[in-house]
């Protein structure tokens, strides 16, 4: 008898590791995925089935009442609907901005170009948390506490969109423009006809990215809104979580989270086409997981601009 | 650079104004005042301001609260960065091994990037629960310990790295599975050829080919968890118990809104603005050049 590791060459081996990488992963998965769905079971449970000892790992028949008692208790549509307002002006705000100012940094040449350039650059070292007390204070004296321009105008510009744009009109090549000069377009003409129609890979990468950049914004929401009417779902989330009281609950809480984390999901997905050189491959799935990658990596400032380039 | 430009007096500084107008208003001149007030001390309802010139920071400085809340910082920090890193980097590792539902897996670890930190607060808060929570529940099966992290402050932290980490996971992992498909296949087919597989191959091939985004990763998952995590602070521990989790972005919001300590604030705030600085240089200077192996 040959001994056990000595059966295992060859292509029997190779079967063994998949099947070790496979129970890894799954088991990782499981492990992501877990604080997910916990919340969600909690969710669907009542107040004496959270509270027992040991808990129950199963959804239970109360969804229905937890999820319309926290949708009642906080206004639930009112706060989905500031949250939608914030992310949806946030990140169209921030790609209209940068598209325009990414463009003229690059199409042309004025005085100040790069002081405006740098200027820009340096926004990604002034997050809000250093600023807090001073940017609160413009927003006061604007008048704008408690307003969506308050809680939408300030986080408009981006460092990151200005740079994804610049490095991708970099590479559009100078021919492009050439033609179009002598078929007489104007510059307006050229972005309107030739740029912007070339650059919907990257305004949905981007999109994508700054859409949760907006859902999830916190301490902002927190200081420009007073009144219970402005708030939006994140903060409102938290607002639900009694500090130190006991019993918890948290059954109510966890509804809000589950509804808030469908409704963004929901929201992603049906957001986020994936670039068009990713898009021909087959399954649904495949092209979900490739846009979330490219999506992701391409709106990082520093990194990937250069080195990397999506595989198709 | 471009060749062919165009040619227009005002057009362009029409195109940079809106973003130009932001950036002062709500980045520059809040910046800027941020560090007048540093070097002041401001009644609590704003009307007088004395010029005390640096008594702000050597207050500051001389505060043990302060020290604790740097040091409480770094520790959050590390963890949150070493526990995601270390995770992110195994699970990217697998996912991109030659297997079957390869989309499937990469979908179900990259989804994490959409939560929110609070609410992923709000969930851990759950699991950590003194009374309820699954996971005080599985260890008091184990151990007579109390994890109860409304009682003890190394608890509440591994609550709130535990969230911070989750909520950034797909990120980390997003940037990690990139990194390994720029890998290219020539230089694992010729390090297999000379008899590396499996552990040697990722310790002395893959690994060091990712050192780059490695680096990026541990800058970028310093500065969000030092910047972008006060919704779990605040959410979730309110910097408790005692002051054990109360991170410098969360004392600075406290001293600020809470205390009306503007001078103190603003103090703490030019200070994480030096950090920030300090972190982003590091990032743009290293990862240009990419040295690494």
């Amino acid at each position: 008898m040959a001994p056990a590791s000595e059966k295992l060459k060859g292509p029997q081996r190779r079967d063994w590791n998949k099947l070790v990488v496979h129970l890894l992963l799954l088991f990782s998965v499981g492990l992501i995925g877990f604080p997910l769905y916990y919340g969600f079971v909690i969710s669907t449970q009542s107040m004496e089935e959270v509270t027992r000892n040991p808990q129950v790992l199963l959804p239970s028949s109360h969804l229905w009442e937890n999820y319309s008692r926290i949708w009642n208790r906080l206004q639930m549509g009112r706060l989905l609907f500031n949250s939608a307002v914030v992310a949806l002006v946030v990140s169209f705000g921030k790609i209209l901005i940068s598209i325009l100012s990414a463009y003229a940094i690059v199409y042309f040449n004025f005085r100040g170009k790069q002081i405006a350039f740098w200027m820009i650059f340096i926004t990604l070292m002034l997050p809000v948390p250093v600023r807090i007390i001073s940017t609160y204070q413009v927003v006061t004296e604007l008048g704008w506490v408690d307003t969506y321009a308050g809680l939408t105008i300030p986080l408009i510009a981006s460092a990151t969109a200005t740079f994804l744009f610049r490095q991708f009109y970099l590479t559009i090549p100078d021919e492009l423009v050439d033609a179009a000069k002598i078929d007489g377009s104007g510059p307006l003409r050229f972005l309107w006809s030739i740029l912007l129609p070339n650059s919907g890979a990257n305004i949905a990468a981007l999109f994508v990215v700054m859409f949760i950049y907006g859902w999830n914004q916190y301490l902002w929401p927190l200081m420009v809104t007073n009144s219970e009417k402005m708030r939006v779902v994140v903060t409102g989330i938290a607002s639900t979580i009694p500090l130190n009281s006991m019993p918890p609950r948290w059954h109510s809480g966890a509804g809000s989270v589950s509804i808030r984390v469908a409704s963004r999901t929901r929201a992603a997905a049906s957001q986020s086409p994936a670039p068009r050189r990713l898009i021909c491959q087959s399954s649904p799935a495949r092209r979900a997981a490739n846009a979330a990658l490219t999506a992701i990596t391409t709106c990082s400032p520093a990194y990937f601009h250069r080195t990397y380039k999506p595989q198709s | 650079m471009k060749k062919s430009i165009f040619q227009n007096r005002w057009l362009p500084y029409l195109l940079i104004a809106p973003q130009l107008i932001v950036v002062i208003v709500f980045f520059f001149w809040p910046a800027f005042d941020t560090l007048r007030l540093a070097v002041f001390q401001t009644s609590p309802f704003g009307d007088r301001q004395v010029f005390v010139g640096l008594k702000n920071f050597t207050d500051l400085l001389s505060s043990p609260e302060y020290y604790r809340s740097v040091l409480h910082s770094f520790i959050f920090s590390l963890g949150v960065t070493f526990l995601g890193l270390t995770f992110s980097l195994f699970l990217a590792t697998l996912a991109n091994q030659k297997i079957s539902g390869l989309p499937f897996y990469r979908t179900a670890v990259l989804w994490t990037y959409g939560i929110a930190p609070p609410v992923s607060g709000v969930i851990w808060l759950f699991i950590f629960h003194p009374s309820y929570g699954i996971l005080t529940y599985l260890l008091s099966r184990v151990t007579s310990y109390e994890f109860n992290w409304l009682l003890k402050g190394w608890v509440a932290m591994a609550l709130v790295i535990f969230a911070a980490t989750w909520a950034h996971l797909g990120y980390n992992i997003a940037f990690f599975l990139a990194a390994l498909q720029t890998i290219p296949k020539s230089v694992t087919e010729a390090a297999k050829v000379d008899g590396a597989s499996g552990f040697s191959l990722f310790r002395w091939i893959t690994f060091p080919l990712l050192s780059p985004v490695t680096f990026f990763l541990f800058i970028m998952n310093m500065v969000f968890s030092f910047f972008e995590t006060f919704g779990i602070i605040h959410a979730v521990t309110q910097g408790g118990p005692g002051d054990t989790t109360t991170i410098m972005v969360y004392k600075t919001y406290v001293d600020g809104f809470v205390h009306l300590r503007m001078g103190s604030s603003a103090a703490q705030s030019a200070i994480l603005m030096a950090l920030v600085i300090f972190l982003t240089v590091l990032q743009f200077r290293y990862t240009e050049r990419k040295v690494f192996y």
